[in-house]
């Protein structure tokens, strides 16, 4: 899978679910706790989606914010992780 | 307490009300006063007011008039220190024919003009029209308790206790503000005068406003909020050692209650709601009258917010007869339109309609006052965003220490087991504009911030006929010093500016109460008990992370330490989960429908749609709402009073009716004149 395909499914993800507007644009590096577009609530949606969305399971060790800060991290961090499930 | 209302023609050719119209305006305030009507009536002016008999019941009808008939009164409200009032003005030769705090306010204003408003302790919406000099003057309390609207147009003045009285006149056209959603969908409320309606303002609190026969209009401030600079406080701590502080503060919390308990001719009952400030009213109350002592509780079937545990220590404590109603969430659901017919502004949380439901149990009690612990929380530093204002600064020290965030663990757990608890990174959230101390929207950018989310669900055109700034309404009810003060005195301020003018005594107050014709009384709101406090030093009141230490050293050992010492609990009622069942209420499918949705055009119908879906799913799988995220609850509840309110007010016209007997009629047309 190319990592533009993941950037776009997260990012549509994120403005369907948490913007409730498909059309929004949003920079895929804008901080998403600090902009409060995730929550704490959010952030088990979004890992769930995740998830379910590319049948992977996160260790506790991943569970940090660096890795789902943006769009950009949490498609750069989830395409290195599947690239080293392969 | 009452409801009033009126309209005043200042010109020359001004052509009398009818009675029919005057009927129409005072019927829809049935519901404040439902014991007496009464009307007023010149070629220029009509005023009626509803009256819920407290004080002097046999002979306190309105409008009243001082002694020569060229002064008329309709007033909502108490005066509580009248008597005191009273006594002075009898020694400068007045003569009073009823033994009602309504005439006092008359001989008050006669005897000192507008200064007479810095004399009362109270919680006063009054109108005057002195028909002699055709001038007509309102004045509202000090921190607004009860509510007050104008609308000004050519040379006319309309003017009630409620919107909706206002309405009933066919010339009055009725709008939705498009700006009062984006201030609604930001702070919770809109920012004091204006309203939910484009051209109705309401009178500020605290203010005095004078309009005369020339076009004239004067606004008068009595009363301001008032915080020394921090540089100050230690005359203040020196004057008072937090034991004396706290000794004076109890006598004056005591006197507060007394007048509020024992100046009415009707009994006054308490609310209970098993928190500190509900308690320590109670208690007092209690001290102050012999035999029996009613109190009143809501329960919640959804144990997170229940709090009946504490309620029961208080009850057989107090030994108070009390009466009690468990609120289940479809309850909420069932009452919700009316709850927005009453409150006439939307609302983002579901917390008011329990308060309706709470206030029916009174009034079927036959009781029409009541008590409450209102105010406490703001005036001593009780919510959690003093506190974490407080974090936020300190984190500010030293930008970049990862050991200083973990304080808001503290005071939101949940943050202890988030998925994002570890190297504290979870923090982000708190971390935005931590260090710029000198904005003015400091302690609250991160509330209006995640608020104002909900604009998005604006239809596109509205979204593009917003305001790009709000700090300047912001700014401009702010005291000059604002910037000098501490920022946790300036969260204080804000909290009390806004949410608390706008939402909690109002929508969640006054509002509530008067639905079943039950009249609040607030001693935390008395103003020497809020003067006093706002002099003393913020450690008094907030150290390190405890808040409201000053009375929770009051309330020991007079109520339990169980209550004293239990984490604070919020407020709060079930929000969307009030809304979301197998079979919801009609009204809801249909203020949701897509249909109803693009008729009103207020919401973008596929948005709403995305977030009301949503929050179906999650209900299905929790039916206690305990997945739906707080920007979720906020923007459904939100959308949802939004659109009732359309329906109600804008689509329709709110009911009216002739249906009235006055039992005072002052008229005074001149014919042919």
């Amino acid at each position: 899978m190319h990592k533009e395909e993941i950037t776009l499914i997260v990012s549509n993800y994120i403005k369907k679910n948490f913007l409730f507007d498909e059309k929004k644009e949003v920079d895929n590096d804008i901080s998403l706790y600090q902009s409060g577009i995730i929550d704490s609530m959010g952030t088990i949606e979004l890992i769930s989606f995740l998830e379910n969305t590319y049948k992977i399971r996160f260790d506790d060790d991943e569970l940090i914010a660096e890795n789902f800060d943006s769009i950009n991290a949490i498609s750069n961090f989830l395409y290195n992780k599947l690239q080293n499930i392969k | 307490m009452c409801g009033i209302a009126g309209k005043i023609d200042f010109s020359d050719k001004a052509e009398p009300v009818s009675i029919e119209f005057l009927k129409n305006m005072v019927s829809t305030l049935r519901h404040r006063g439902p014991d007496e009507f009464g009307y007023y009536r010149d070629n220029n002016a009509g005023l009626v007011h509803a009256r819920l008999s407290i004080i002097d019941i046999t002979s306190g009808q309105q409008p009243m008039s001082n002694e020569n008939n060229t002064l008329w009164i309709v007033f909502n409200g108490e005066i509580f220190n009248y008597l005191e009032l009273r006594k002075i003005l009898q020694n400068h030769n007045h003569k009073f024919k009823t033994k009602s705090d309504t005439e006092v306010i008359l001989h008050a204003y006669e005897q000192w003009g507008l200064d007479c408003f810095t004399k009362f302790n109270g919680q006063w919406a009054i109108a005057m029209w002195d028909n002699q000099n055709k001038k007509l003057i309102f004045s509202r309390d000090h921190v607004g308790i009860l509510p007050l609207f104008i609308k000004e147009e050519n040379n006319t003045i309309w003017f009630a206790s409620e919107i909706k009285a206002i309405f009933t006149d066919p010339e009055v056209k009725r709008e939705i503000d498009i700006f009062a959603l984006q201030q609604i969908f930001t702070f919770w409320t809109t920012i004091t005068p204006y309203t939910t309606f484009s051209g109705i303002f309401e009178i500020k609190p605290g203010t005095t406003v004078v309009y005369s026969a020339n076009g004239k209009k004067q606004e008068h401030i009595h009363w301001k909020l008032n915080f020394q600079d921090p540089s100050n406080t230690s005359t203040t701590k020196n004057k008072y050692s937090f034991k004396d502080a706290a000794k004076e503060l109890e006598q004056k919390l005591l006197d507060a209650t007394k007048l509020r308990m024992l100046r009415a001719d009707v009994p006054v009952g308490s609310y209970l709601s098993g928190g500190l400030d509900s308690s320590v009213v109670a208690w007092m109350g209690r001290q102050t009258k012999s035999g029996t002592f009613q109190t009143f509780s809501i329960r919640f079937e959804d144990q997170q917010f229940d709090e009946t545990r504490y309620q029961k220590m208080l009850v057989s404590m107090l030994n108070s007869n009390h009466e009690e109603i468990l609120v289940k969430k479809r309850d909420i659901s069932q009452v919700f339109q009316e709850v927005i017919y009453h409150t006439e502004k939307p609302i983002l949380r579901a917390a008011p309609a329990p308060l309706f439901i709470l206030s029916k149990l009174v009034h079927d009690s036959n009781f029409k006052a009541v008590v409450t612990g209102e105010g406490a929380d703001e005036f001593l530093l009780g919510y959690d965003i003093f506190r974490e204002t407080k974090i936020r600064q300190f984190m500010s020290n030293q930008p970049e220490s990862r050991i200083r965030p973990l304080l808001l663990q503290r005071l939101y757990p949940y943050l202890t087991d988030s998925l994002f608890k570890a190297k504290g990174a979870s923090f982000e959230f708190w971390k935005k504009n931590f260090t710029e101390l000198n904005r003015i929207d400091y302690s609250h950018i991160l509330r209006w911030d995640t608020t104002s989310k909900i604009i998005n669900f604006l239809t596109d055109s509205i979204q593009m006929h917003l305001q790009d700034d709000l700090m300047e309404l912001v700014r401009d009810i702010l005291p000059e010093n604002f910037l000098k003060l501490d920022p946790v005195i300036r969260a204080q301020i804000l909290e009390i500016m806004i949410l608390f003018s706008g939402y909690i005594i109002s929508s969640q107050g006054d509002r509530m109460l008067m639905s079943h014709s039950v009249e609040g009384r607030f001693p935390f709101l008395d103003i020497d008990v809020i003067n006093f406090l706002n002099h003393l030093p913020i450690d008094y009141k907030l150290i390190g992370l405890d808040e409201k230490i000053i009375l929770k050293h009051i309330a020991k050992g007079k109520i339990p330490d169980e209550i004293i010492n239990r984490k604070k609990q919020p407020y709060r009622a079930p929000d969307a989960a009030s809304f979301i069942f197998d079979k919801p209420e009609d009204y809801v499918t249909e203020m949701f429908s897509e249909k109803i949705l693009k008729d009103f055009a207020i919401f973008n119908p596929e948005k709403v749609s995305i977030l009301y879906n949503k929050c179906l799913n999650k209900i299905s799988n929790n039916p206690d709402g305990s997945q739906i995220s707080n920007f979720e609850n906020m923007s459904f509840v939100g959308i949802l009073s939004t659109q009732l309110l359309y329906y109600m007010f804008i689509k329709n016209k709110p009911r009216y009716n002739n249906n009235i007997n006055f039992t005072t009629k002052i008229d005074m047309v001149k014919e042919n004149a």
